[in-house]
């Protein structure tokens, strides 16, 4: 029971976090006057009565707390408004270009996850060897390096060579996986590596210390006097307590997983709802910017009470109340 | 300090005045810069990064020396027949150009100025802010804490990109919201080392005495407990500037942040995208000043942690490893029962 209440409260707090987002995003709609909007929208020679009626269709003219009013209810509705360049719901075209966004962000979170543990717990397990060293450099690398810089060098790099020879199975661009298992993996596998590099690195340097960090605790010396094998006592004792920093770590990054996805959709021309973003700054279209914008906010709390419930099962310290 | 340094200490200023020189305290920065100076690695990040700043600092000259302007473009020199970007060492562009044939050198050096610029000076206002707000809410606590903590955990939680495409569609893309952006993401995890810091510090004798003294708030604040504070976030800082140099080039990169003529490495390297195939240098070069630089940022401020606080991990690793490999010696000498019973578990 007390699960369920915590549950509950923390998705009341989450509601509240949404709201405070989506109003400081409403407000953006007024930092510039709009006739802005409407000429860009009517284009450059529109007369003045043009200008107005776009401003009138768009419901622009109305007090700001009226068109605050309708933004909420529409809100609650689930109705994100229109696209000022597209004419058309933001619900439709976010609903269109989710699956692009969803299969980079799934299969990129489950690469860097097993990438960044893996050679984090080596390195740990084998500290000072040469596989620790290497992986030391790599990770700095990593951390020092913009995410659409990897993406470009791997296409400058991978992508460019293998299509010249004629190998094609790697390629850009999406591709959904109802059109073939095979060719959505060749188009989507740069982009998980690129997105998950950065992240492995920040992964591998946190549970490598982490584990080193446990690894020296006096329990951890019981468990080999006890005569376990090393591996029961690095994966059973160690692993499991270094893991909680990790999965609190998580929480914070989901947020800033979100700009990576921006960043690897624009560089291999995925066309998700980043991208889609992106082009709205360019076209004015200030609806789709806040609609994704409520969207990120909606993920960000909803993976961090996700990963608040991992973390109570993973550490039985911690008691969700 | 254990007992034994403090015998050593006390050996060594015995031994010192006997040979009758005087004996000179050496300060927390004095000690940090030796051990700082010891260490391989952080001397040349050092080197790199003020050949980076140097570089910046004197980019009109090689505007001069090679004779191309940062914004000029040299349609029949620097473009080969099919309108491409030329290689490097091609007519006297020493890196080669662009895709509308300026001289791709003379471009990375006056992006440097950007990245640098963005770097430090967003990272200096944030570390202002950040100090400055640490040290009210550490010392107060109360309500501007709460605040404070609730606020610092939004900022860490909320999508940075996001946002500013958000206020780069409201205001239009520019430096200045680039720099606003990267201050405003900056100074609440600096401000969160600083409060706590300032927790432990303001329990601590000397405050006490300072307050029994007549010491006001203020003076407490920032002539007793700032000074302690530095050293922390002069690593946080070092830290950051390469982040907020990476921050900028991604904006800049999206077509959020500075825009063209004006050459950034990101917006250098968004255009390079469109040339993959016929210009690898265009994409290289601006890359490998911005890994050269942020990679040398990272390394000095880790060396500079680990200057600053001898128990570091790096060490302590050393020494476990150590003792790890030692046992594992043993182990062996002991003959196999280790193996076999990992073989039955």
């Amino acid at each position: 029971m007390a699960i369920a209440g915590y549950i509950v409260r923390r998705i009341l707090t989450g509601i509240v976090v949404v709201w405070l987002v989506a109003t400081v995003a409403f407000f953006l709609f007024f930092a510039r006057p709009v006739t802005t909007v409407a000429r860009q929208l009517a284009g450059h020679a529109a007369t003045p009565q043009v200008i107005n009626e776009v401003i009138t269709n768009l419901g622009l003219n109305q007090p700001i707390m009226t068109q605050y009013w309708h933004f909420l209810r529409n809100l609650v509705h689930g109705n994100l408004g229109y696209s000022y360049f597209r004419q058309e719901p933001v619900n439709t075209m976010l609903k269109q270009d989710l699956p692009a966004t969803a299969s980079l962000v799934i299969g990129a979170v489950i690469l860097w996850l097993i990438v960044g543990l893996a050679v984090g717990i080596i390195s740990a397990t084998r500290a000072r060897s040469f596989f620790d060293r290497f992986s030391n450099v790599a990770v700095l690398i990593g951390l020092s390096m913009p995410v659409f810089v990897i993406g470009e060098l791997l296409i400058q790099f991978v992508f460019q060579p293998l299509n010249t020879n004629g190998f094609t199975w790697i390629a850009i661009g999406y591709s959904g996986i109802t059109s073939g298992v095979g060719s959505f993996i060749g188009h989507m596998l740069l982009p998980w590596i690129t997105l998950a590099a950065v992240q492995a690195a920040v992964y591998t340097r946190l549970s490598r210390g982490q584990l080193l960090d446990t690894l020296g605790e006096d329990y951890i010396r019981t468990a080999r006097a006890k005569g376990l094998s090393e591996r029961r006592v690095v994966f059973r004792h160690g692993v499991r307590a270094a893991l909680t920093p990790v999965v609190s770590q998580l929480g914070v990054d989901i947020g800033q997983l979100l700009g990576g996805v921006v960043v690897v959709e624009q560089v291999f021309g995925l066309g998700g709802i980043g991208q889609v973003s992106v082009q709205a700054v360019f076209q004015d279209d200030l609806p789709v910017i806040i609609g994704f914008v409520i969207i990120a906010a909606i993920f960000v709390v909803v993976a961090n009470i996700v990963v608040d419930l991992v973390y109570a099962t993973l550490d039985p310290r911690v008691r969700i109340t | 300090m254990s007992i034994t340094e403090v015998q050593f200490q006390a050996q060594g200023a015995e031994a010192a005045q006997a040979a009758g020189a005087p004996v000179e305290g050496r300060s927390q920065w004095q000690l940090t810069w030796r051990r700082l100076r010891g260490d391989k690695v952080s001397m040349i990040a050092l080197v790199v990064v003020v050949i980076m700043i140097v570089l910046a600092i004197i980019a009109p000259v090689f505007a001069s020396v090679t004779g191309h302007p940062v914004n000029a473009a040299y349609p029949i020199q620097g473009e080969n027949d099919a309108g491409n970007p030329v290689g490097p060492f091609v007519n006297g562009f020493w890196l080669g150009t662009d895709s509308t044939g300026r001289d791709l050198l003379v471009r990375i050096l006056f992006g440097a100025r950007i990245s640098l610029f963005v770097g430090v000076v967003s990272t200096f206002i944030a570390a202002f802010l950040g100090v400055t707000i640490g040290l009210i809410a550490g010392y107060f606590g109360g309500i501007i804490d709460t605040v404070l903590a609730r606020f610092t955990d939004a900022v860490l939680a909320f999508p940075y990109v996001v946002l500013s495409l958000a206020l780069a569609e409201a205001f239009g893309p520019s430096l200045t919201i680039i720099m606003v952006l990267i201050t405003f993401f900056s100074w609440a995890g600096i401000a969160r080392i600083v409060r706590g810091q300032t927790l432990s510090i303001k329990e601590k004798e000397y405050i006490e005495a300072a307050r029994s003294l007549g010491a006001g708030p203020f003076r407490i604040m920032f002539l007793d407990i700032l000074p302690n504070l530095l050293a922390p976030v002069l690593v946080v800082a070092t830290l950051y500037i390469p982040q907020a140099i990476v921050f900028e080039s991604t904006l800049s990169f999206l077509g959020l942040g500075v825009q063209p003529p004006t050459p950034s490495w990101g917006n250098m390297l968004a255009d390079a995208e469109n040339f993959y195939q016929v210009a690898w240098w265009y994409l290289v070069f601006p890359a490998i000043f911005l890994l050269i630089t942020t990679l040398a940022f990272n390394l000095l401020g880790d060396g500079i942690r680990d200057a600053m606080d001898p128990r570091t991990e790096r060490l302590v690793a050393a020494r476990r490893m150590r003792r790890m490999r030692d046992k594992k010696r043993a182990a062996l000498l002991d003959g196999q029962p280790a193996l076999q019973n990992e073989q039955e578990a």
